[in-house]
């Protein structure tokens, strides 16, 4: 099931492994993704530290660790063809997995329906 | 750009309005120099070498190839005359890009700057060869302490982001001469991108302060920020929303009282030369862009230069060089310590001297206007944004009550609905002859459209801007309206430009290959 | 007021327009009494274009134009013959007048001139790509240093003894703000300086310039091979990029990072600025190069034009995440560098950096023919050192009286070094004459007899 954050991370987790990528809303803000900066792999990040980066051709946005873990693997497609971002945001589009330390912190983050309506009310 | 970053109404292959050449009268196709090479051909004549050559390089291998064009020069005036034609400019239309003060730029600036006695002096030259040179930076010193209130200004800044980079330095370094650390700058969301950097490249953390529903620094905000741990505020007045921010003082006088320094963005003192003195309002470090409050020209970005005042408090940290008046006539101080001068200067900014050819263009320009001219031209370009704003507030969307300073603010909400985005609407302007506004700038409002006549724009002009800008407002709401904002500019050398496709797999120079793809397809 | 358009009868109907009487009422938010009600006391008011002319003209015409006398002053701006088409291009109102190229439907000359820069730039350093310009060659130094520490996370510089100390000192500036190390060898006039003992594996970069401020050449692929093993970057100075029309170029010897001050080519003396930094790096590193970059692509036509790309690096996009603060370039510079670099071509520019270096061999073995004078340098470019008898600055200020300019004393540069006291730089160009170099050696003949 996806997760979704107020900064438009989505996190889906099997296992103790969460993949994480930005929401469709966010990749139609951003508009064509030109660039991802990827982490190490072997990388901790604390949850709402700066995970990735993407940028589009006139934005720079940091992408957030929608909860604590270490990483696992990085989306290497994305540095031939950020284009995945744009074309599906919530599958191919993936930036990163992270093993998840503590599964408790999903509990704090919207379901697809709350984030549905949390983007419906940003206008 | 367009909300996808490339051109969404594409039309490939030719049309009727196609010609056998490419060229279109006088908009004419311009290859690279790389594809005009005529090997053996020159654009100078230099004396023939008579013997074999002899080199003394130690051992450095002689270069056998660099890899540049042969061109004769009535083929590259040809090409860059081309080229020029391809351009916008303020000698050619009006160009209201705010915050950025395209005014006139005066012929006479450019050829005093071109008198042998300013550009044919080396920059170190004995100092008895260049006494005048010495007293025109003097002078222009005194012009630019006397107009902002100042005691004292380092002239060596090469731009505005530069002067930030100079004034902030002083700030940090007088904070550490008095011991103390504080690592903490305000910056109001408002600001110009360089402040933040700026701040950041010094080490600084940025707190960014929100503004006030009528677009200025929120005081209450701003003191609950204050503390101990503050160095500066980097603050720009008239700010980037083209208001005075009306607290200033009470601004500076908190910040003092907690021990931080005042900087003040000075990219907009243009619009109140002669009517304010930043020294009046307690500021400690100001940079002034010479290339926009003085009129050196911008030259399709740079070179700039960054002048910046400096308070009593920041004077002694200035950088090295600057010039001083002694009995045997001007010096120039060029070292930390030197003549028992600079002791505390916190270094250099720049090669040399600062940017000189520009020094005499701006007080070129000064001399011109006078003290009266000055403060006129602060005037007439308050007087050409309010005119503006009064002209357009009911059919575009005002984002804050007026008055406004020297440029006006408008946001997207009057195109909402139309499919038109402020984008678009700036690709239509350039249809029309003018060069568009600055857009999504400031990042406070939504789709900004921030417009800077300048003082250098007749009543005339303004009028058919202002009829020209209702007109399409009105346009976007027709009916399929939208369409012939969205495939805008049509009559120009190119139309939208696919800046995705640039960033993604960047092409950043010509290879012999590129030609050879070019020709393939 | 000739630059204002506005008739008194304009300023009173638009206010009427506005809906206010009179001007200040639009100042209404500056506090009360920060408003000036007059003109500003102690400065004169507005002038005509001749009283302007003759206040200007009289500061030039107290200063001695380094072309109206034999003039052998180099040290990092270099006097050079621009031809005349040159200063007529750059002041087309379409150049001349025109912002940052933002819009690029109405921007291509401006853009396409850039594109050509940044090729001339890339092939004269030998490298794979450059930037739109910087502020000088100083500031372009600085910021290579910041790159360095970016791509190496490390934040040592080791800086050559050869380094143009203004070059070492705006670097130095930036650096002790940053809270990074550099560490300096000893001014190195010869060239035998070995920079191995200084470089560690905490190194970012080390900083090296060729020629050197001395004028001494030398091949760096070794130092290049050696910063490498370290896992530090090489970056290389050029204060005289006509010497790249003759020389090795830096990207040829393994060279990560070349900056170089452009003045020589396109640009006057100008005392010391506007100048024109270049900028050049290798492909792999161009998302952490400073500065604006201007790309190809195509437009809705599907016709090649060019734009402003990769600015999320920049300031105005990435704020106090950008890779430098820089905001403008040093556009007309760099046009002027890309139209005279033109009119060279290889070429030109292959035999103007001959005649250079032939005229630079005829002054060397002339000077040194001098009882007392000797030529430090085992090879340079257009510029070497002399050493001198005594202090090289009291002689070149007695020469200013003839007036010969002969050369910069080291002690301008280096003031607390009396060892570099008796050291003089002599640089010579195409605009240098046979005649000016007998002039030199004759007065310089007659104060070393002395």
């Amino acid at each position: 099931m996806l997760k979704f954050t107020e900064d438009h991370e989505w996190v889906r987790v099997e296992g103790e492994i969460g993949t994480v990528g930005i929401s469709d809303y966010a990749q139609e803000q951003l508009g064509d993704v030109v660039f991802v900066e990827l982490p190490d792999i072997g990388k901790t990040i604390a949850k709402g530290d700066e995970a990735a980066v993407v940028e589009s051709v006139k934005a720079a946005s940091e992408v957030y660790a929608p909860v604590e873990g270490e990483v696992t693997q990085v989306n290497e497609a994305l540095n031939d063809n950020p284009g995945l971002i744009n074309s599906d945001a919530q599958g191919d589009g993936w930036f990163l997995k992270i093993k998840v330390t503590d599964a408790s912190q999903l509990e704090a983050l919207m379901d697809e329906a709350a984030y549905k309506a949390y983007v419906e009310g940003l206008g | 750009m367009n909300r996808q970053g490339r051109p969404t109404h594409t039309h490939v292959g030719k049309g009727p309005e196609d010609t056998f050449t490419g060229d279109r009268g006088l908009m004419a196709e311009a290859k690279l120099i790389f594809e005009q090479d005529s090997p053996g051909a020159c654009g100078v004549d230099l004396p023939r070498r008579d013997g074999p050559a002899s080199t003394r390089l130690g051992n450095v291998p002689v270069r056998s190839h660099v890899g540049l064009p042969d061109l004769a020069e009535p083929r590259a005036v040809r090409h860059y005359t081309r080229l020029s034609q391809k351009n916008m400019s303020i000698d050619g239309q009006m160009y209201p890009l705010g915050s950025c003060t395209m005014k006139h730029n005066p012929r006479l600036n450019e050829k005093l700057a071109r008198l042998p006695g300013f550009a044919d002096l080396h920059p170190l030259q004995p100092l008895s060869t260049v006494q005048g040179a010495l007293e025109l930076i003097d002078t222009l010193a005194h012009w630019l302490k006397t107009l902002t209130g100042m005691p004292a200004v380092a002239m060596s800044p090469g731009a505005g982001a530069h002067g930030e980079l100079c004034g902030m330095m002083a700030i940090r370094a007088a904070i550490d001469d008095r011991g103390e650390t504080r690592t903490r700058v305000l910056v109001p969301e408002s600001a110009h991108g360089t402040n933040p950097a700026t701040a950041a490249a010094l080490g600084f953390t940025v707190d960014t302060i929100k503004a006030t529903d009528d677009g200025r620094v929120d005081l209450a905000a701003f003191k609950d920020r204050l503390g101990p741990d503050v160095a500066a505020i980097m603050l720009t007045n008239p700010n980037t929303c083209g208001l005075f921010e009306r607290d200033i003082i009470d601004i500076a006088d908190a910040l003092h009282e907690a021990g931080g320094y005042f900087y003040c963005d000075g990219a907009n003192f243009n619009a109140i030369v002669g009517k304010v003195r930043p020294g009046d309002l307690g500021v400690d470090a100001m940079h002034i862009n010479l290339h926009k409050t003085f009129s050196t020209p911008h030259g399709g970005g740079g070179p700039g230069s960054g002048p910046v005042v400096l308070s009593d408090a920041l004077a002694p940290f200035a950088p090295v060089p600057f010039v001083v008046h002694g009995p045997d006539g001007f010096r120039l101080v060029e070292h930390h310590g030197q003549d028992g001068e600079a002791e505390k200067s916190f270094g250099r900014m720049k090669g040399f001297h600062g940017q000189m050819g520009m020094f005499v263009r701006a007080l070129a320009y000064m001399l011109s206007h006078g003290a009266d001219g000055l403060r006129q031209a602060s005037e007439d370009a308050v007087l050409n944004a309010n005119y503006v704003l009064a002209g357009l507030q009911d059919k575009l969307t005002a984002s804050f009550p007026g008055p406004c300073m020297h440029e006006a603010l408008f946001d997207d909400r009057f195109l909402k609905g139309t499919g038109v985005g402020t984008l678009d609407l700036a690709k239509a302007l350039i249809d029309e002859g003018f060069h568009p506004m600055t857009m999504y700038f400031p990042l406070v409002v939504h789709g900004a459209l921030l417009i800077e006549p300048t003082e250098s724009e007749s009543r005339e002009t303004l009028d058919r801007f202002i009829a020209t800008l209702r007109h399409l407002a009105d346009r976007a709401h027709d009916e399929d309206g939208a369409e012939a904002f969205l495939s805008a500019p049509h009559h120009t050398p190119r139309r939208r430009l696919d800046e995705t496709a640039a960033a993604r797999q960047p092409i950043l120079r010509w290879t012999p290959e590129t030609t050879q793809q070019e020709a393939a397809e | 007021m000739r630059y204002l358009p506005h008739t008194a009868a304009d300023r009173t109907a638009m206010l009427a327009a506005i809906g206010v009487d009179s001007i200040d009422d639009l100042f209404k938010d500056v506090p009360a009494g920060a408003l000036l009600s007059g003109p500003i006391d102690g400065l004169p008011p507005h002038e005509g274009e001749l009283g302007v002319e003759r206040a200007l003209g009289r500061m030039a015409a107290r200063n001695v134009p380094a072309g109206s006398v034999p003039s052998f002053l180099g040290a990092g701006a270099y006097r050079h013959h621009v031809p005349a088409s040159v200063d007529y291009l750059i002041q087309r109102g379409e150049f001349l007048t025109a912002y940052t190229p933002y819009q690029p439907e109405v921007s291509q000359g401006t853009l396409q001139t850039l594109f050509e820069f940044q090729t001339q730039v890339a092939a004269i350093t030998g490298m794979e790509v450059a930037n739109a310009s910087m502020y000088d060659g100083a500031t372009a130094c600085a910021e290579a240093v910041m790159m360095a520490a970016r791509l190496t996370r490390r934040d040592r510089t080791v800086f050559s003894g050869g380094v143009h100390p203004h070059y070492r000192d705006v670097t130095r500036n930036l650096v002790d703000f940053t809270g990074g190390t550099l560490v300096e060898a000893d001014p190195d006039p010869t060239g035998t300086e070995t920079l191995l003992d200084l470089l560690d594996d905490q190194t970012a970069c080390v900083v090296v310039q060729n020629p050197t401020l001395f004028g001494q050449v030398a091949d760096l692929s070794e130092l290049a091979d050696a910063c490498h093993a370290k896992g530090a970057l090489l970056v290389v100075v050029v204060t005289e990029v006509v010497s790249l029309g003759l020389m090795t170029p830096p990207g040829d010897m393994g060279a990560d990072i070349v900056v170089a001050e452009g003045q020589s080519i396109g640009n006057s003396l100008n005392f010391g600025g506007p100048y024109v930094g270049l900028f050049a790096t290798r492909q792999r590193f161009v998302r952490q190069m400073p500065g604006r970059l201007c790309g190809q692509t195509v437009d809705a036509d599907g016709k090649r034009g060019f734009v402003l790309t990769l600015s999320t690096r920049e300031q105005h996009i990435r704020r106090e995440k950008a890779t430098s603060n820089i905001c403008t370039n040093s556009g007309l510079c760099a046009l002027a560098f890309t139209i005279h670099l033109t009119l060279l071509g290889e070429t030109g520019f292959h035999r103007l950096a001959e005649l250079n270096h032939e005229l630079a061999i005829a002054a060397a073995d002339r000077l040194s023919s001098i009882d007392g004078v000797s030529v430090l340098n085992s090879g340079f470019f257009n510029e070497f050192t002399i050493s001198l008898p005594g202090p090289a600055a009291s002689i070149v200020d007695r020469l200013a009286e003839e007036p010969i300019l002969a050369g910069v004393p080291v002690s301008r540069l280096y003031r607390d070094r009396p060892d570099l006291a008796p050291l003089l730089l002599v640089a010579v160009t195409e605009t240098t004459t046979e005649d000016d170099i007998e002039r030199l050696a004759i007065a310089l003949g007659r104060e070393v007899a002395q």
